[in-house]
């Protein structure tokens, strides 16, 4: 499966490198434009002290591991949205007449390392939240930071295709995928607290996008506004992250046996 | 043994359609049903029929695309829906109005792709490359960007992506659609020899008759999603190309033409068509008669349009 992805990814790359120029302005301004996000931060905490009593600095790594997150699973997985195109245009047929995933072949197809601009912009950050946050960095601390980025950009990547099995019912369903995807991106950035009791449900027990970075965040930074949750909460992640990937699977079969393709 | 098989297959879509303002009405419709029949190791079968009769609704039961909504279908044994992957290494498939190969790359690079998609090793790569390149005369085109081709060139192209990892059996729709004569020739010639060397088993669906008697024995026939014929090509000729039409242009305008064994369908100006049927008469005939009796100045004749035929047959049932 692997081999699959990088054979075809690979020869993405080489039709877009024909177009040279293009590939490297859109880095630029993936990773510009993701930087507004935080630059926007700044400007808030420039009114404000704090946010839901969170820091400067402890919103600075929680942002980061949100983005570099986000990052990760916009790059590897992302294109699996382009699912409804391909069912749209017909071409979805093809990828079903060869022996491969056709959840790889159609991510690979689309892969562009143009996406990278966004992953450096939460790894920059990231990497400053790591220094200027105050962490007391112990053994559990280091590997829960580390785990949290694999769980995170996977508990994304399950949100992706889980939403993009939504077009194989209903094809103009693109608008509502984009605002769990990259809607809980955006809402990710900040500490939960700011929201209302109604979101800060939805975030941890509908779409868990809490258990990417807040959660774990809690515990990284000496925390202790777990919402009313249990300490164990924290270190839930891999759990979560287990169940969306279950989920987009299943989702997924479920979708490809009520694929009913385009006419001839 | 037969290698694909299929017993009281059908496929029935839940269609939405606008009742009123916001209302839906949602309608069954049937796509294909009850539809048996075996296809042997080895054998060419013609798959004809009118636009939305189901061909192509079948085929993608055939490959697994489609999960049938009654019936069985077995290739090599197995289910193609469930076992998709499996069957699929066994298949090859050709969709002449879309391309499988990727466009900004040059055409050696697609092949070079399914190989590792398909996993074939560097030996019989190297071999069926080779042999596929010479067949349809590929060498030239190996470096050039898909999207440079002429149709033409890029089915060649597409026939040679969908035998590279030798399947024993290929399904075509429409493989020589909009080609060219020569061009169809050297298609129909490929696959026949392929046929004939390896035993592939080919399905394949057109609307052109002549592809179908250059290639196929055999013919399935559908309409409505049902099978209404399966059998020797040498009958089908028989019944659906029994009338043929000479079209005149005289060089005044005349009443209408008389001539044994041939019926007047139309008369405007100077130009006047027969029918007239192979078994009664040839056209040979026709036209003599025709010529004693008018100046021509400039004749046709039509072969019979499939799909008429196709028509004429499902509403006089076979």
């Amino acid at each position: 499966m692997l081999d699959t992805y990088r054979i075809l990814a690979s020869a993405r790359m080489r039709s877009d490198l024909q177009y040279r120029v293009s590939f490297v302005l859109f880095t630029l301004s993936q990773f510009t434009v993701t930087i507004l996000d935080f630059v926007a931060i700044l400007i808030l905490f420039g009114a404000v002290p704090a946010l839901a009593h969170w820091s400067l600095r402890e919103v600075t790594f929680l942002y980061g591991l949100a983005n570099l997150s986000f990052g990760i699973a916009d790059l590897l997985v992302s294109p699996i949205e382009t699912v409804q195109q391909h069912i749209q245009t017909g071409t979805f047929d093809r990828l079903l007449l060869r022996p491969a995933s056709p959840i790889v072949q159609v991510i690979a197809d689309q892969f562009s390392l143009r996406r990278l601009g966004k992953v450096a912009e939460g790894a920059l950050v990231f990497g400053i939240g790591c220094r200027v946050a105050g962490i007391h960095w112990t053994t559990a601390r280091i590997a829960l930071t580390a785990l949290s980025v694999v769980t995170g950009s996977v508990i994304f990547s399950g949100l992706w295709v889980l939403t993009s099995c939504v077009c194989f019912w209903w094809v103009e369903g693109r608008e509502a995928q984009n605002a769990l995807t990259y809607g809980g991106g955006f809402l990710a950035q900040y500490p939960l607290g700011i929201y209302g009791a109604w979101l800060r449900r939805l975030l941890a027990y509908a779409v868990p996008i809490a258990f990417v970075n807040y959660f774990p965040a809690v515990y990284v930074l000496d925390r202790h506004d777990r919402l009313g949750l249990p300490a164990w909460a924290s270190f839930a992640a891999p759990g979560v992250a287990l169940v969306v990937v279950i989920a987009a699977a299943m989702a997924w079969r479920v979708g490809i046996r009520h694929y009913r393709s385009t006419g001839s | 043994m037969a290698v694909i098989e299929a017993t009281d297959l059908g496929k029935t879509f839940r269609v939405r359609r606008r009742a009123g303002r916001l209302r839906r009405r949602v309608e069954d419709v049937v796509a294909v049903t009850d539809l048996t029949f075996g296809i042997e190791r080895g054998e060419m079968v013609g798959y004809i029929g009118p636009n939305g009769a189901g061909k192509s609704t079948t085929i993608k039961m055939l490959t697994g695309i489609l999960v049938p909504a009654h019936g069985e279908v077995r290739v090599n044994g197995l289910d193609p829906s469930r076992r998709r992957t499996e069957v699929a290494r066994n298949v090859g498939v050709v969709f002449g109005q879309r391309t499988q190969l990727w466009w900004d790359l040059p055409l050696v690079d697609s092949f070079d792709l399914l190989r590792r998609v398909y996993k074939v090793g560097d030996g019989a790569y190297r071999e069926s490359l080779d042999e596929l390149v010479e067949l349809l005369d590929l060498a030239a085109l190996l470096e050039v960007p898909v999207r440079q081709l002429s149709l033409g060139q890029r089915m060649r192209g597409d026939i040679a992506a969908a035998l590279l990892h030798d399947p024993a059996i290929l399904y075509l729709d429409e493989p020589t659609i909009g080609l060219d004569v020569v061009s169809k020739a050297r298609v129909r010639e490929f696959l026949s020899k392929r046929n004939a060397e390896r035993g592939t088993t080919v399905l394949l669906t057109t609307h052109d008759l002549d592809d179908i008697e250059h290639l196929c024995k055999r013919v399935m026939i559908i309409d409505h999603g049902r099978l209404l014929f399966d059998g020797g090509l040498v009958e089908v000729i028989e019944r659906l190309g029994e009338e043929r039409t000479l079209v005149v242009d005289l060089a005044v305008e005349a009443p209408p033409l008389s001539v044994p064994g041939a019926r007047l369908v139309s008369l405007d100006g100077t130009r006047q068509r027969l029918a007239f049927k192979r078994s009664e008469t040839s056209a040979a005939t026709v036209i003599a008669a025709v010529a004693a009796a008018a100046e021509i100045v400039e004749l046709t004749i039509e072969e019979p349009d499939i799909e008429s035929a196709i028509r004429r047959l499902y509403e006089s049932g076979l």
